[in-house]
């Protein structure tokens, strides 16, 4: 179902069945071009699958950006061992809730995209990870998955062809670092999840030991679309250098907050006016994080000018990540969003490595004190440092998605640091327990 | 230990789902789905599982203890998840779970002493566009306000009564 009205600004790609009758059928699929994809891709070589997916311009939309044709390409084709597609569907960056909806309404465009990744590395088995929270999810998976080997789109012989695929789920248990990839890979093979060091990467070295395409969810629902309509009008959707549509999270402070899927390029000031219908309570913009917790902050004033893409992002010193933009009111007190985000990335560290391990609970630390009452001046500074430390010295990037925010948060709102010191009251509960009420 | 059919065709299913010798990959979907039906990973548990997937107590002890849905202690009957991260803490989740506390006087992580509810508070459960979010075992709950939790609460209550 439907948690939020689409909005007139969507282009709808990857939620064209969304809010058709059954959309998560495989009757309704079929109706739909469902699996025209794959019955074309059958027919290419994998390298022209791979070519139509690099001129698409889809970079992953787990959060990193990466260029997916590209990582298709770096799978070892010829290895004599087995290849897996692995589907990161543990989605669990704060802020993001787009895979959850692209599984419920349409989980066979998800099984057509491994389908179409499987033929570009001769890839035989895929694993689909679901977060554990999701659990009603793998209900909708397993539905599908059996309705696809009944309709011969899973199994042996796949339309008359000699090609052969088999779907499973894999279900996650409550852990946010299992969304990174190669702890997701250790949480797949029963272990905890701890990251890998790399490389080698799991193109090369992933699942059991083989050569994986590892993407989110959404980026292989990307797939179908490009290989029916070609990579060319996928790319034309987007800006150069970033193809298609963003599955955007809008959340936090706005009017009409939901999932929407929106043009790479778009808008940032028409998004949070129009698709998110205006900030809450006639109040003002104060910041918001434009893919997830670990994005570093932006101001009312960067949003100036500013679109949602992985480029212009990584101009403002922020990122794209997984699309979920979470917006914040003049009235929100910065200290305590550093701090409750802090508080996530202290609890999900996983403890392998100790800058992350320390840094954040040491972080969690002091801006708990801050947020108390007795922050000192000098812990100001520390905080940054402490921050700057972490990053690029951890196996994952949960040091760096917990450093990378907390250098913002203090960077571009130092004031609401300093007005929280010498044991003052937060400048901003008042404000807040107007809202409340 | 005797699971329920359902549980067992599971179980076959898991088992069969990945590449030879690498069945300890069902580990963490056996527990989870074992977990629901009996409420607790047991130590009666850990060894059938470990037993199936030709491990050590030990290797599947190493593991249970990393994930935070995996317990070895009995929650209530409904078991409700508040999530306060940063979508659902702009939105009231705060609120809404110190609201949750006093209500059922109990805090995080803790059971009611007639077994009816527990309460945790938990991060980021994956609805942030309908925040504030609320999950009673696996059923998701959108948008609830104090007065929502109350009546949700009670119906559950009164469901359980009868």
């Amino acid at each position: 179902m439907l948690y939020n009205e689409p909005s007139p600004h969507e282009v709808k790609i990857l939620t064209r069945r969304f809010g058709l009758p059954d959309s998560a059928s495989i009757k309704t699929y079929l109706k739909t071009d469902g699996y025209v994809a794959f019955e074309k891709a059958l027919k290419m070589k994998p390298e022209e699958i791979i070519a139509e997916v690099k001129v698409s311009n889809l970079r992953g939309r787990g959060g990193a950006g990466f260029p997916t044709g590209m990582k298709w390409s770096f799978v070892p084709r010829t290895s004599p061992k087995p290849k897996y597609i692995v589907v990161n569907a543990d989605e669990s960056e704060p802020g993001t809730c787009k895979d959850r909806v692209l599984i419920e309404n349409d989980p066979h465009q998800l099984i057509e995209g491994m389908l179409i990744a499987a033929l570009a590395v001769d890839a035989h088995a895929g694993y689909i990870y679901i977060r554990g929270e999701y659990r009603y999810l793998i209900d909708i998976m397993d539905k599908a998955i059996a309705e696809a080997y009944e309709h011969g789109y899973l199994g042996r012989n796949l339309l008359g062809s000699n090609f052969h695929f088999d779907a499973f789920t894999h279900t996650g248990a409550g852990a946010y670092e299992c969304g990174e990839e190669s702890a997701l890979l250790e949480s797949l093979e029963g272990k905890r999840g701890v990251p890998r060091i790399r490389p080698p990467f799991p193109a090369v070295v992933g699942a059991f030991q083989s050569p994986t395409i590892l993407n989110n969810v959404e980026t292989f629902c990307a797939a179908p679309a490009i290989l029916r309509d070609g990579g060319a009008a996928f790319a034309a959707l987007g800006i150069p250098k970033a193809g298609g549509t963003k599955m955007t999270c809008l959340s936090g402070h706005v009017n009409k907050p939901g999932v929407y899927e929106l043009p790479l390029g778009f808008p940032v000031k028409t998004m949070i006016e129009e698709v998110g219908g205006g900030i809450r309570n006639g109040r003002k913009l104060k910041a918001f994080v434009p893919g997830g917790s670990s994005c570093p902050v932006l101001t009312a004033a960067e949003c100036e000018g500013l679109t949602m893409d992985y480029d212009a992002m990584a101009r403002v010193k922020s990122m794209l990540g997984s699309g979920g933009v979470v917006v914040m009111d003049e009235d929100t007190c910065i200290v305590k969003v550093a701090l409750r985000v802090m508080r996530f990335y202290a609890h999900e560290s996983c403890g392998w490595c100790i800058p992350c391990r320390e840094g954040t609970t040491w972080l969690r630390k002091l801006l708990q004190r801050f947020h108390d009452g007795h922050g000192q001046r000098s812990d100001i500074v520390l905080i940054g440092d402490l921050a700057k430390n972490m990053l690029g010295r951890t196996f994952c990037p949960l040091g760096d998605a917990a450093a990378m925010p907390t250098i913002s948060f203090v960077e571009k709102f130092r004031e609401e640091f300093e007005a929280h010191l010498d044991g003052r009251p937060c400048p901003f509960e008042h404000a807040e327990q107007l809202v409340m009420q | 230990m005797t699971f329920s059919p359902q549980l067992e065709a599971k179980f076959a299913k898991l088992l069969g789902s990945y590449p030879p010798g690498r069945q300890r990959s069902a580990m963490i979907p056996m527990l989870m789905f074992a977990q629901d039906e009996i409420g607790q990973v047991t130590q009666e548990l850990v060894e059938e599982v470990a037993s199936r997937i030709g491990c050590t107590p030990l290797q599947v002890e190493e593991v249970l203890t990393y994930y935070s849905m995996l317990h070895k202690k009995p929650l209530g009957k409904y078991h409700v998840q508040i999530c306060t991260n940063i979508s659902c803490m702009l939105t009231g989740g705060t609120e809404l779970w110190e609201h949750a506390c006093g209500k059922l006087h109990i805090g995080h992580r803790e059971v009611a002493p007639d077994g009816l509810f527990s309460l945790e508070e938990v991060e980021c459960i994956g609805a942030c566009s309908w925040a504030p979010a609320v999950q009673v075992n696996y059923d998701f709950h959108h948008q609830v306000t104090p007065e929502k939790l109350d009546q949700l609460l009670a119906g559950l209550r009164s469901a359980n009564a009868v």
